[in-house]
């Protein structure tokens, strides 16, 4: 089936946001971003000035969806967790409870060994959260909040 | 599927321009990246070959404006046409809200457009989806060169089910917009369904 469409309430995303900053903190890196396997961009921690946060959401679900793709094809579930290595920069890409993909960026002033150990710790905690997000995203009124908008709302957003 | 933030009050739908090779995907996107207020758009990301063949995918990041307090936003994606990248185009369609059907006008590419309107079915089927119960749209495009199919013709080919359609030149930008639009609302009256 199709994933269900994914609700993040203020609650959720408090929680969610102090476990980027802790990460980001104890993993020593440069950045940190939690992003939604489809590509949307959910929160992220860190040095994140200059960097192209949506740009980089996109690019790390397409990554993680090729590499996925990769895993089926010699009969690999997936591989949930993927490291690039760079002159200055490494990305680590792991997968949180099958719906997000947490991106630490670092650089000299980590090890790979350091940012796994903390980002295991991490993706336990993120996915308790997206599994009580999800419950409570089905409990609640469908289409919320765009049920009540009218037709002329969306005609608003094309009108020149 | 569609991410509702309520904590940056955010609602982020994804769109997927689909068609076969050549027939003007990513000069949509391109057209549109070029019309759009710097403030309304992202960087546009496309992965090419040194040929400018589409092999992965392009995308672009579009926001329309506010709906009740909630920041609209779009992300655009096409898909590589070709017909060998077909573990591509599968990857690219998880998650899509909304499908623009781009078409190639011309008498010569009607079997590659049936074959992948054939393909985008059977891809989305793959995820879950029914092309019959998702927002869809077609474009039938470039219009402006001579051995362009007749409308008609290719309405008959290719939409059976009369879903909002719209001749375009997509190089000049002629029906890009209009395309859009279709499509936006479509996504955002299913939001309101529940969908």
């Amino acid at each position: 089936m199709a994933d269900q469409q994914m609700v993040m309430y203020e609650e959720e995303f408090r929680q969610i946001a102090a476990i980027c900053e802790r990460l980001t903190r104890e993993a020593n890196a440069k950045a940190v971003l939690l992003v939604d396997k489809n590509g949307q961009y959910i929160t992220s921690n860190g040095e994140t000035g200059d960097l192209d946060t949506t740009s980089l959401a996109s690019l790390a679900a397409g990554t993680n969806a090729a590499t996925n793709g990769l895993a089926k094809l010699i009969g690999e579930k997936d591989f949930p967790n993927n490291f690039l290595e760079g002159e200055k920069y490494n990305l680590h890409f792991s997968i949180v409870a099958q719906r997000a993909i947490l991106v630490v960026m670092f650089d000299q002033r980590s090890s790979l060994g350091l940012v796994r150990l903390r980002v295991k710790r991490a993706s336990e905690e993120l996915a308790n959260i997206f599994g009580a997000m999800l419950q409570k995203a089905q409990s609640q009124a469908q289409g919320a909040p765009f049920g009540e908008i009218t037709d002329d709302d969306i005609d608003n957003l094309f009108s020149e | 599927m569609s991410f509702i933030n309520y904590s940056s009050r955010e609602i982020n739908c994804k769109i997927v321009y689909y068609g076969p090779g050549l027939c003007g995907k990513t000069t949509n996107l391109q057209y549109i990246y070029n019309k759009t207020n710097p403030e309304a758009k992202g960087k546009m990301i496309s992965l090419a070959t040194e040929t400018e063949r589409t092999l992965f995918f392009d995308f672009l990041p579009l926001s329309l404006g506010e709906i009740r307090g909630f920041k609209t936003r779009f992300h655009l994606y096409t898909v590589p046409g070709q017909v060998f990248y077909d573990a591509s185009r599968k990857l690219i369609l998880k998650g899509v809200d909304g499908v623009v059907f781009v078409a190639d006008s011309q008498i010569e590419r009607m079997e590659a457009n049936l074959e992948s309107m054939e393909n985008l079915r059977t891809n989305l089927a793959e995820q879950g989806y029914d092309l019959d119960k998702i927002p869809f749209v077609i474009q039938y495009n470039k219009r402006d060169l001579p051995n362009a199919a007749g409308v008609d013709e290719l309405k008959r080919l290719l939409n059976p089910r009369a879903v909002p359609d719209f001749e375009a030149s997509a190089t000049v930008g002629n029906g890009v917009f209009d395309t859009l639009k279709a499509i936006a609302k479509l996504v955002l009256t299913e939001l309101k369904k529940g969908g």
